[in-house]
């Protein structure tokens, strides 16, 4: 039995790690400016734990295998080195990974939340509700009107409560379902939920982060791939949870300023 | 059926049970205040609050339940007369009463001035701290009764129970009073 | 074999009546059987949701004949709705997390053992006992009683998060009378763990027998002990959240909805809330939670990997201090769930580090225990399997930790099934194999008979192997960005995964039979299997020193006396290899 169980460790590391090393399911390009650094973090991180996944269930393969109990009436014996030498090796191990994905994890949590969006950067308004995300832009007067919650009338698309006729600055606001952004141009979102928690995510930017109703939360980032890209809802938001999608477009400048153009008409 | 706690004496040689038990729950009952003092804190970052003015009564009630607490430790001292301890225990069941009494009176002060639960966070927090504060009072009065009745024989009784008592009783005494300090300061 | 001068001493005789004996016990060992019966049963619920969930994600728009008659509303002709998945999901959480994970391991074998093992008659408050199971069982009865309601169970996961599950039914089905109910379950579990948590200390600081010094505890005591001082803390705020909670949906409070929100058209009626306070009162609980539900596991399998080895662990005392420091540590990493929820972004720094730290001490007793076999006589029966079994599946579950650890994987893992795959492997199975293993192994002592040791090992090769194909895939699906809690893939990129889903739902529907093995082993063995002896494992501490079942008052009146530590395996004792923890043979000499 112990070598049984011994056999089906080998097996199942075996078996585990083949997926992952051939990226059989994986990660999709990466298509923004700070992703490389999530990447490389989660390549780190993948060697690390990966190694240590496959070493463990290895020894305890063959360990479990060597000490069944013979039956010839010995006496269980102790590791030399005892639990000293573990706890050093478990200290300086884990020690060691913990500080290095630690320290040189933080740089790539720094560069999406610590550095300031630069100030040329596009301010698109994201607005998530049950069940879809809408985004608003400033128009040529560059500012946003303010939202009036009781305006809301999604029925006449009034997804953000605009008041047009008393609030001059929501004249020019362009409304669109789609997140259309320029390409290797700074973006600023403005993240706003309508009713509940939400969750903004689009894999390929590797950007990700909650609506918090009651908050307007920044978020920035820059892309540098022309193409059409899924954004998702991550959220447990209620029933349509699953089909909360919107569509990320990535054009070329000037294919970028025509399709403004054409939504201020 | 009576408890089956082994005796002092017996077992191991530790403080009776039932004075573990009280400080657990003490712990407890501290985190779950805690965790509503956090709650207000960070509740106090939106701006609708508006400021209450506490109802006197409740400056009358602090003193009552700080003066149960000295009834208690004088019965706590008296006993060698169960007698004379039992007396003492009435007082102090008869200030908690009062403390009680004095509460209600506080929330229809409130109530009168057009504040119920939900009319703002200030009330909210009142209602909810002083009522919880008394619920808990409730379990201290139970406490107390139960102590008088194992009074009543010296066959029955334990000295466990009267620790245990009055470890709960100035818990609710001191409780009460940083309660009152928060609700002056931040409501 | 105990003192033969110490006084016998009966505390009370045992009731006759039924109701007294069986339903309204005050004895230990009849209350941790309840919790057991309890969480056996909400297991097998759970695991049932969990096949109606993998089924509709493969299989969306089919008919599962008879759904219709649990859920008129929720499955017209059988076929699932959207809402209704999210029903299940929140109902599965829920069910397994609290009345399985909480109640075995921690309430059902710590009830029955604790006070044997200490070598106390009973529990030190065998009515608050009582009392905390009775108040358990109404709380699953009142989650249970959301099924049936017109509007079913709440959407919103077990997590519960605000505004959601605050704003009552125009967010959703099930967010009106549903929530309450879940609300108001989940507040009486927390009383009944904090009465239970209360018991399990005094019990344990209070009531050891002569010569039971602390240090003489076995591991699975110390572990119970860790956890009840763990869960004291933790439920102690869950129970505040779900006041405040219960307040804002029925008392027009604002704790944690904000102003403005339109939903289903309707301006709610509440400003000035905070839905990251309930994110931080709920993790501040939860995360200590997933402790609760793991070190009891740790502590069993510590214990009978002893007694499977035939030899102590490397150092006992180091799986203690790291039982004591992931305690301690536990409730200091609550916002790695909440890195993404808004907070201050640096909060999520602060959090990540000791999120990492406390990897160290899981680590120091992985280690441990795998050290701890060379040069062992491993004896392989289904409880020393289960127990190896559990080593691997918690080095499995751990190194997916590394990644959630770090914030900025988190931006591209949370929220998919990479989580789902990491928590599954440490609780739904890792801990259910401590569960496991201490059923194979307490079973002849809390009834007599022996469990079929051959169904047994058929029912842990199904299970080891099945959970693996189950769970691990989960961890690609994550890397893929798959998202959670989704009741069907209709997002282009989760096209490819399909094949994947299908997968994992025939392992799962496999893997869930098997579970019937168990079952009715379980069953079958309780009334037919091989009568037992006191000690069929040859092991030390004090629950084998007495017969199988022990009597109501544990030792038959003995006054037990200890004078061994509660690991002599490896030693020359008069009766084997081993000493138990009572016996008057003097401690081996020299080492």
């Amino acid at each position: 039995m112990g070598k049984l169980l011994a056999v089906v460790l080998v097996l199942i590391a075996i078996a585990s790690a083949v997926p992952i090393l051939m990226h059989t399911w994986w990660m999709p390009e990466d298509i923004s400016t700070h992703g490389h650094m999530i990447d490389h973090q989660m390549s780190e991180t993948m060697a690390e734990s990966g190694i240590a996944f496959v070493a463990a269930q290895l020894v305890l393969a063959t360990l479990v295998g060597m000490f069944g109990d013979k039956k010839d009436g010995r006496k269980a014996k102790h590791l030399p080195g005892g639990a000293r030498l573990v706890v050093i090796a478990a200290v300086v191990l884990v020690g060691t990974e913990v500080l290095a994905l630690g320290v040189f994890g933080k740089d790539a949590w720094a560069e999406v939340y610590f550095k300031k969006p630069p100030a040329d950067a596009l301010p698109i308004q994201v607005q998530a509700e049950q069940f879809g995300f809408y985004f608003r832009y400033a128009g040529p007067d560059g500012k946003l009107g303010p939202m009036h919650p009781d305006k809301i009338d999604e029925g006449n698309q009034n997804f953000f409560g605009l008041d047009p006729a008393n609030d001059v600055d929501s004249r020019d606001d362009i409304v669109s379902a789609s997140l259309v952004i320029p390409v290797n141009k700074p973006i600023l979102l403005m993240m706003h939920a309508k009713d509940v928690g939400h969750s903004f995510y689009v894999r390929e930017l590797r950007i990700q982060q909650d609506f918090v109703p009651g908050l307007d939360i920044p978020m920035h980032f820059t892309a540098t791939k022309v193409g059409r890209y899924e954004i998702v809802c991550t959220q447990l938001c209620g029933l349509g949870h699953f089909n909360m999608r919107a569509f990320l477009e990535v054009k070329s400048q000037d294919d970028f300023e025509q399709w403004l153009k054409q939504q201020s008409q | 059926m009576s408890s089956t706690a082994l005796q002092p004496g017996q077992g191991s040689q530790s403080p009776a049970p039932a004075l573990s038990g009280i400080w657990v729950a003490v712990a407890a009952i501290t985190m779950s205040f805690a965790a509503f003092t956090s709650s207000l804190i960070i509740r106090q970052a939106s701006d609708d609050w508006r400021h209450l003015v506490l109802p006197g009564i409740l400056y009358l009630n602090t003193v009552i339940i700080l003066a149960s607490s000295v009834t208690l430790e004088v019965a706590r001292k008296r006993i060698s007369d169960l007698a004379a301890m039992r007396s003492w225990l009435y007082f102090t069941l008869g200030l908690g009463v009062a403390f009680l009494a004095g509460q209600a009176f506080a929330w229809h002060q409130l109530r009168a001035q057009g504040l119920y639960l939900a009319s703002s966070p200030n009330s909210s927090f009142f209602y909810l701290l002083t009522a919880l504060h008394a619920l808990h009072v409730i379990g201290g009065l139970m406490g107390l009764a139960y102590t008088i009745r194992r009074a009543t024989s010296v066959a029955v009784w334990r000295v466990a129970t009267i620790e245990a008592t009055a470890v709960y009783w100035h818990f609710l005494a001191a409780l009460w009073v940083y309660l009152l300090l928060v609700l002056r300061t931040r409501l | 074999m105990s003192d033969a001068s110490a006084p016998v001493v009966h505390q009370h005789a045992a009731p006759s009546k039924f109701i007294w004996k069986y339903v309204f016990s005050t004895d230990h060992k009849v209350i941790g059987k309840q919790y057991y019966g309890l969480a056996l049963v909400s297991v097998f619920i759970g695991m049932m949701l969990s096949w109606l969930m993998r089924f509709h994600l493969v299989w969306t728009n089919a008919a599962i004949p008879g759904l219709q008659l649990l859920s008129k509303n929720g499955a017209p002709g059988g076929v699932m709705t959207p809402e209704y998945y999210l029903s299940l999901l929140t109902m599965h959480g829920t069910l397994m997390v609290f009345f399985v994970l909480t109640n075995a391991p921690f309430a059902g074998f710590g009830n029955y053992f604790l006070p044997i093992q200490i070598g106390a008659e009973d529990m030190a408050f065998p009515r608050f006992n009582m009392m905390s199971f009775w108040v358990t069982l109404v709380g699953f009865l009142v989650l249970i009683a959301a099924f049936f309601i017109p509007d079913g169970p709440p959407i919103s996961g077990w997590t519960a998060y605000a505004p959601l599950s605050a704003v009552g039914k125009d967010a959703g089905p099930g967010l009106a009378w549903g929530q309450n109910l879940w609300a108001i379950s989940i507040g009486l579990f927390c009383v009944g763990q904090l009465l239970g948590s209360l018991n399990f200390i005094a019990t344990t600081l209070d009531l050891r027998t002569k010569g039971m010094t602390l240090s003489r505890l076995p591991i699975s005591t110390w572990a119970w002990f860790i956890t009840s001082c763990i869960g004291l803390l933790a439920f102690a705020v869950l129970l505040p959240a779900c006041v405040l909670l219960i307040l804002d949906r029925v008392a027009g409070t604002s704790f944690f909805i904000p102003a403005g929100l339109v939903i289903s058209d309707h301006l709610q009626p509440h400003s000035g809330g905070s839905p990251l306070l309930w994110q931080h009162l709920f993790w501040f609980f939860g995360h200590p939670e997933v402790y609760i539900a793991i070190v009891p596991a740790i502590g069993i399998v510590s214990h009978i990997l002893m007694a499977s080895m035939r030899k102590p662990l490397l150092s006992v005392k180091v799986v203690y201090g790291s039982m004591i420091t992931i305690g301690f540590l536990s409730y200091m990493v609550w916002g790695h769930h909440m890195f993404l929820s808004g907070m201050n972004p640096f909060s999520a720094l602060v959090f990540s580090f000791p999120t990492l730290i406390i990897t160290i001490p899981a680590t120091i007793i992985t280690m441990i225990w795998i050290g701890s076999i060379y040069g062992a006589n491993l004896r392989f029966h289904t409880p020393s399997l289960f127990s190896l079994g559990f080593i691997s599946v918690f080095v499995a579950g751990g190194v997916s930790g590394f990644f959630l650890a770090q914030p900025s994987l988190d931006i591209y893992l949370h929220g998919t099934y990479f989580v789902v795959g990491h928590f599954h492997f440490v609780m739904g199975v890792a801990a259910i194999f401590g569960i496991l293993a201490g059923s194979y192994f307490w079973f002849p002592k809390m009834t007599g008979r022996m469990m079929n040791d051959t169904w047994g090992k058929v029912h842990f090769w199904f299970t080891f192997i099945g959970v693996y194909c189950i769970f691990m895939p989960f961890h690609y699906l994550g890397f893929a960005g798959n998202v959670r809690r989704y009741s069907s893939f209709v997002d282009d990129y989760l096209q490819p995964l399909l094949p994947v889903h299908k997968f994992i739902t025939i392992a799962a529907l496999i893997t869930g039979a098997a579970q019937f093995i168990f079952l009715f082993n379980l069953i079958y063995s309780r009334f037919k299997g091989a009568p037992a002896s006191d000690n069929p494992w040859d092991a030390t501490s004090l629950e084998w020193s007495t017969t199988s079942p022990p009597p109501f008052d544990n030792f038959g009146g003995r006054h037990m006396v200890v004078r061994h530590g509660p690991n002599e395996y490896g030693v020359n004792g008069a009766h084997g290899d081993f000493i138990m923890q009572d016996s008057p043979e003097p401690e081996p000499a020299g080492d």
